[in-house]
């Protein structure tokens, strides 16, 4: 017997019992579309996890000045000055897994507006800094990297400094404000950021192009320390790896000397991303493995109802000329025409239910191809082995006893 | 002189019930000639639906021969059997066995199915042939519960037709029927004998029934007790035709 015949066959049983073969399918669907909507919901929440902890930075990384022996004597890394333009230019020219790239150096320094004045300090940087960071302006512009070249005196302000310099809500943008006595035009404001791991206030602090700070205030060559963003997470090693060699080169460090700067990752944050995606997704193939488990026992009871109930029609077919093997590939072929369409309906409507969670509980949700594939891989697979059983009791019926069944 | 469809020797079927051991037949030899109208007659516990299983090859003897068409069925494996049902037999139950829920049309191509030679065209081509050929051809697609008893056993009739096989066997065709019907479902047999040529080996206890075929084989006890040739069987038409119109009421 041709398998078009068979799908025939099969189908055209099904089509006699139209209420059962749904209801036996309902169980397939609703294990499907469970499985795709609950992958869809863990995968969407997995992404605004991965949003927010990127936003922390997690691809940032931190060049520092180390301690290095000097005579004998360990220094410092904070004192140690090894970081300079030339490293800057080395890693802009040749580092290819970087995106972006500041120096940074911080002074110390009171600021005032008026009567009013504040101890804070003043971060210079170049442009690239905000997106490393991911800092973003309330109000106001940026300075850009024209204001690096000429040394501007231009600042972004953060909200602690705006509260103590501005405490009666006048806006500071367009303010002269002095920092170490000279004067400072602030231009934008800093998003607040609140307090870091480390209980540090985030926002109590001034931005301004490095080049100023450098040449104005702390009048040094010096960076205190760099830093860039990796193109994303994944390649974070190979950016280290490729930062460490640009810079030793740049130091001209042979080959038996110490690194005389420390490259610094985000790990952490790394390691807590990639273990909740871990967890998601074992959490969502067990919650899958078991719908579908009970699905397919749904199919299996049909199945052995349907092949008592069929009895008579069984040994008609086999008195008619139906081998074992065409009764065994008949009911088989049912279980599975059962399973894969209510695996396309289940499909169907867990993506419906997966926008449906976005629209009306604005839920993030991703559905992602591989646990659609997987779900129909697994709802065939169900259908053939809970079909098995049945259908080999049914091509194994005497045609005499089944024929006389009542 | 006709060909020997069918051909029987020293036939045995004994089967295990516990401890006991039962022979349904003790030793049956008859041929059926192609073109023969056969009643096997007897009353029950005679044998007679233990020899109407191996006769369709559903069963096998336990001693002795059976020859279908040539084919010693002895030698065939279960799947060389339904093969074999499949080509050579058409099969009338008395319960008509036809799926429910499903054509008159669909119900006939069945036994096609299970010829994978035979392509979806000339599948429905043949199923509506032999619609046709049991006066049903306005029928098609009704479904049995939407027929009555007799239009049920002639949808039956045809789909053991529809493979063209060498013997049609029938098991109390007409058991379920009133006997109005009786006599058409007998005329329709005659029609298929002595019109198309059709071997037909009937199973009926009820001798009204036996006296339309050409031959009559009396089981008793497992062994043959009768077989007698009808020299003039009685036409199922005449005497559907004697019967008083106005039955109906």
């Amino acid at each position: 017997m041709n398998i078009l015949n068979l799908i025939r066959i099969a189908f055209k049983a099904l089509q006699r019992n139209k209420l059962r073969a749904f209801l036996t399918m309902l169980g397939i669907i609703i294990g499907v579309a469970a499985v795709i909507a609950m992958v869809a919901i863990g995968q969407g929440s997995k992404q605004s996890i991965h949003d927010q902890l990127s936003s922390m930075g997690s691809n940032m990384i931190t060049v520092l000045p180390s301690s290095n022996l000097t005579g004998g004597v360990r220094i410092a890394g904070s004192s140690f000055q090894t970081l300079t333009e030339k490293d800057i230019v080395a890693l802009k020219r040749e580092a290819q897994y970087i995106t972006e790239i500041s120096p940074s150096l911080t002074a110390k320094g009171q600021a005032i507006n008026g009567a009013l004045n504040w101890p804070t300090s003043m971060q210079g940087v170049s442009p690239d800094y905000l997106d490393i960071r991911m800092l973003t302006l309330k109000d106001g512009i940026a300075f850009t990297q024209q204001d690096v070249l000429t040394s501007a005196k231009v600042c972004l302000i953060g909200q602690t400094v705006i509260d103590n310099l501005f405490p009666n809500g006048e806006n500071p943008i367009g303010k002269v404000i002095r920092f170490n006595k000279i004067p400072f035009q602030v231009i934008g404001i800093l998003n607040p950021k609140g307090q870091n791991a480390f209980g540090q206030d985030q926002d109590d602090i001034l931005i301004a192009p490095y080049t100023t700070i450098q040449k104005r205030i702390l009048a040094t060559i010096y960076y205190q320390n760099i830093y860039a963003s990796a193109a994303s997470e994944a390649v974070t090693d190979a950016a280290t790896a490729e930062m460490t060699s640009i810079l030793r080169t740049s130091h001209r460090l042979r080959d038996n000397e110490d690194n005389d700067f420390t490259v610094r990752t985000q790990a952490e944050l790394i390691n807590t991303l990639s273990s909740t995606s871990g967890l998601l997704t074992v959490l969502l193939t067990v919650i899958a493995g078991i719908s579908l488990v009970i699905g397919g026992i749904g199919i299996m009871n049909i199945m052995y109802v349907s092949v008592t109930e069929r009895t008579r029609e069984i040994g008609l077919r086999m008195a008619i000329g139906a081998r074992g093997k065409d009764i065994m590939l008949q009911f088989l072929m049912e279980a599975i025409l059962i399973s894969i369409t209510g695996g396309i309906i289940g499909v169907i409507l867990g993506i419906v239910s997966s926008n449906v969670v976005t629209l009306t509980l604005s839920w993030p949700t991703i559905v992602s191809e591989s646990s659609v594939v997987l779900s129909f891989i697994v709802c065939a697979v169900t259908g053939i082995f809970f079909g098995y059983y049945p259908a080999q009791k049914a091509s194994r019926l005497d045609p005499i006893e089944a024929l006389r069944y009542e | 002189m006709s060909k020997t469809i069918l051909e029987i020797r020293e036939l045995k079927r004994e089967f295990q019930m516990g401890s006991e051991i039962v022979r349904a037949l003790k030793g049956i030899s008859f041929t059926v000639q192609a073109g023969e109208f056969v009643t096997i007659m007897g009353s029950s516990g005679s044998g007679k639906t233990t020899l109407l299983n191996i006769l369709g090859c559903l069963d096998k003897p336990s001693i002795g021969d059976y020859l279908l068409d040539g084919v010693d069925i002895k030698k065939l494996s279960r799947d060389e059997l339904a093969q074999l049902r499949n080509h050579k037999i058409g099969f009338v139950f008395q319960a008509y066995n036809l799926l429910p829920r499903t054509s008159a049309l669909e119900n006939v191509e069945l036994p096609l199915l299970y010829n994978k030679d035979i392509s979806v065209s000339e599948r429905r081509e043949r199923a509506i042939h032999a619609l046709e050929a049991v006066k049903l051809a306005d029928r098609f697609d009704h479904t049995p519960s939407q027929l009555s008893g007799g239009q049920q056993q002639r949808v039956a009739i045809a789909r053991a037709l529809v493979n063209e096989p060498v013997m049609i066997l029938a098991d109390e065709a007409t058991g379920n029927l009133d006997s109005r019907t009786s006599y058409e479902i007998m005329s329709l047999m005659q029609d298929l004998n002595q019109q198309q040529g059709k071997t037909i080996v009937f199973v009926t206890h009820e001798p009204d029934i036996a006296s339309f075929s050409s031959r009559t084989i009396q089981l008793r006890d497992g062994k043959i007790q009768k077989d007698t040739q009808n020299k003039e069987p009685r036409s199922a038409k005449e005497v559907l035709a004697s019967l008083p119109v106005t039955e109906d009421y």
